[in-house]
């Protein structure tokens, strides 16, 4: 089960990255400070979607820039001036706990997307970005619009490790577990093909959805960790969009490297 | 009444044994042949049938409600670990029954998975239940926590005589509404001790919601937190753990609170030892139970495979914990503090283990930051690394070839404990390899 090359430790892998030595990372003063909203951690996040929020404080860091983590629950006001927006999956309960809330900030959310504040929505809220999501016990929860997609519950479970294929992001590593099957509309681009498990559904062979700065997909693992492309994405724009340029630090990928390497042999 | 399937099911364990074979197949065997034998066996036995059931600790709390029925002159048939399932239920009947199908016990306590036990207590009620916790476990499996739950739900609803439940999980909890034939006690936390029990809805807010609906203000939210499961009040419970210190612990029960010294280690495993005391107190009749011989039985109970077993490995202490889902992985290095050991750390991602690793990212590592890890290994060491990375905690080497990075931490950590958190499959081995220099209890 261990592939021999593993045997011997990679220069790259035992080292230990610098920016992990550090205990305390402060940001270097003046690239300025970034403010990322998580959407809905008490009800959406689930199979590791707070790692999305984590990883893109660190490398904000690493960057050189300061992170500001704002968390929004059902109930609490909509922070003003958010520069990067994460939301992660649910169970069925609570996407319902959220619905109303998140109708109520529709509009806003809309707004944002279309202003091209960039957005990672992982299954949950990437189903209710869509247009609705049509349970398999039959109620239909209404979304809220931003990408032209449509959810339909099944009974079929897609689970298990996928690798896709992004013209903008090269291989997408990650681990889908969902029931709902999402079909895309001509309003939104997918996120990658697929080479490996299922994506939207069981048939297109494409997975995710992207439209303007929003990229939403089914991938669990979390998906910033092993894919930091999506992760730097995000963050450049979020810094480009407030402050003209952006001045990329240098983090050291070799673990993500070798996860990633690792991921892709492994069975579905 | 002679039935021939007893023989013939006994003769293809014999055999199965002698090939080598699983705990399965003689169980299949006497399933096809005599459908009705688990079931008529077990309504042979005086007390019944008690079924443990729950995401984390059942291997344990089973083994502890047996030892503490022991101590009360019970005698107990119990399933052999890794058979929780129906019909290894059954295969584990075959080896205990004689010749004429006759069970020589009072008592039948079973360990049983969520979905196995579903199939189970619709073939045989139980008269007692006891439900532990409802975690994210194999997700893989079951889909949803919620499903999990239902699944709990299902086996009160086929208990007879009492339910035990645990207070502090608001979805165990909220099965006392649900059930209305069997009598429902609990077994519950001190308020001190609740903090160092993460549930998975308030793991990324931990001061929020708590199983009795204490919310206090959300850090980062403007309005009050709304406990996505609120118990209205906490019930009183028949078993509550009251303290645990460094060898010893209080429990209370009768309006009492007795201190005793434990074997076990690990503030969760001594939790799951309040919910044997209340099932063993159930089965054996609180007024009848001797206490005195019931706290020296606790007092004995020692971890079970994988459970915080502790080995020793060139004079000092070698820990195995097992970490399969991030509830477990939380409460594993809230029990055993990092500080003054060395640190390994295996993962691996096969079929046993769960496929997922999203889970590492519910667990926080803050822990390990003093003091570091020294040796990550497991199919998916690289995705532990680039956890720890994130959480700026310290890594020495990481070798996914687990005899390799074991042979190399020992060699690293000479002269301090050593602790290893491991997953199933790198746990078992993990100890493959060390029955080669310690000795280390074979589990079959
Ligand atoms: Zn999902």
């Amino acid at each position: 089960m261990t592939p021999a090359d593993d045997t011997t430790a990679q220069p790259g892998a035992t080292a230990q990255p610098d920016t992990a030595a550090r205990p305390d990372t402060t940001a270097q003063p003046g690239k300025g400070t970034i403010r990322v909203l998580q959407l809905y951690p008490r009800e959406m996040n689930i199979y590791g979607d707070w790692g999305n929020a984590l990883v893109l404080q660190q490398r904000l860091r690493w960057h050189g820039y300061t992170p500001e983590l704002i968390e929004y629950n059902v109930g609490d006001e909509f922070p003003e001036d958010v520069d990067v927006i994460v939301g992660g999956g649910g169970q069925d309960s609570g996407q319902l706990l959220i619905q109303d809330d998140l109708q109520a900030r529709g509009e806003t959310l809309r707004q944002l997307a279309t202003d091209g504040t960039p957005m990672l929505v992982i299954c949950g809220l990437y189903q209710l970005f869509g247009k609705f999501f049509k349970t398999s016990a039959g109620p239909v929860i209404p979304g809220i619009g931003i990408l032209d997609v449509e959810t339909n519950g099944t009974d079929e479970r897609l689970i298990g490790n996928v690798t896709l294929n992004s013209p903008e992001f090269g291989e997408i590593l990650g681990y889908e577990n969902h029931s709902g099957q999402t079909t895309l509309g001509p309003g939104v681009e997918p996120l990658g093909s697929v080479s490996r498990g299922a994506g939207n559904n069981s048939k297109d062979g494409h997975e995710g959805a992207r439209y303007r700065n929003v990229v939403a997909s089914y991938l669990h693992g979390s998906l910033l960790p092993k894919n930091p492309a999506i992760a730097d994405f995000l963050i450049r724009t979020a810094v480009e969009r407030k402050y003209g340029t952006f001045v990329p630090g240098t983090p050291d990928d070799g673990y993500a490297r070798l996860a990633r390497e690792h991921a892709a042999r492994r069975p579905r | 009444m002679f039935s021939f399937s007893v023989p013939l099911g006994k003769l293809v364990r014999a055999l199965s044994r002698l090939r080598g074979g699983g705990s399965a197949l003689p169980g299949l065997v006497v399933e096809k042949i005599d459908p009705g034998f688990m079931q008529r066996t077990l309504a042979m036995l005086p007390q019944g049938v008690a079924v443990v059931s729950g995401t984390n600790g059942k291997t344990t709390t089973t083994k502890m409600v047996v030892e503490l029925l022991e101590s009360q002159g019970l005698k107990v048939f119990t399933n052999r670990t890794g058979s929780n399932f129906t019909r290894g239920v059954a295969a584990s009947l075959l080896g205990e029954v004689d010749w004429r199908g006759r069970l020589d016990a009072d008592v039948a306590v079973l360990e049983l998975d969520e979905a196995h036990a579903v199939h189970f207590v619709n073939q045989v009620p139980p008269r007692f239940s006891l439900l532990l916790n409802v975690l994210r476990d194999q997700l893989d499996r079951f889909g949803e926590i919620d499903k999990t739950a239902r699944l709990l739900q299902h086996i009160a609803a086929k208990t007879s005589g009492t339910v035990v439940l645990n207070r502090e999980d608001p979805r165990v909890a909220r099965i006392a509404a649900t059930v209305t034939g069997p009598e429902v006690l609990y077994f519950g936390l001190d308020e001190s001790l609740r903090s160092t029990f993460p549930n998975d809805d308030d793991m990324r807010a931990p001061h929020a919601a708590t199983a009795h609906g204490a919310a206090t203000a959300h850090v980062a939210g403007t309005a009050a937190a709304i406990p996505a499961v609120a118990v209205p009040t906490a019930p009183e419970a028949d078993v509550v753990l009251r303290r645990v210190g460094a060898e010893d612990a209080d429990f209370e029960f009768d309006g009492a609170t007795i201190t005793t010294h434990m074997k076990l280690r690990g503030v969760y495993n001594i939790f799951n030892a309040a919910a044997a005391l209340a099932l063993a107190r159930a089965i054996a009749g609180t007024g009848s139970t001797d206490t005195t011989k019931l706290v020296k039985a606790l007092s004995e109970v020692a971890p079970a495979f994988g459970r915080g077993e502790s080995l020793t490995v060139d004079g000092q202490p070698l820990e195995l914990v097992l970490v399969k889902n991030p509830s477990g992985f939380r409460l594993g290095l809230k029990s055993f503090p990092a500080k003054g050991y060395a640190s390994m750390i295996a993962i691996n991602d096969n079929y046993a283990d769960g496929r997922d690793m999203s889970w590492l990212w519910d667990v926080e590592f803050d822990s390990l930051r003093e003091d570091g890890v020294e040796v990550l290994t497991g199919v998916r060491a690289y995705d532990m690394a680039l956890r720890l990375q994130y959480d700026e905690v310290r890594i020495g080497a990481v070798d996914t070839d687990i005899p390799a990075a074991l042979a190399a931490f020992i060699r690293g950590s000479q002269g301090k404990p050593k602790r290893i958190f491991c997953t199933y499959t790198s746990m078992l081995a993990i100890r493959r390899e060390l029955a080669k220099i310690t000795t280390v209890e074979v589990v079959s």
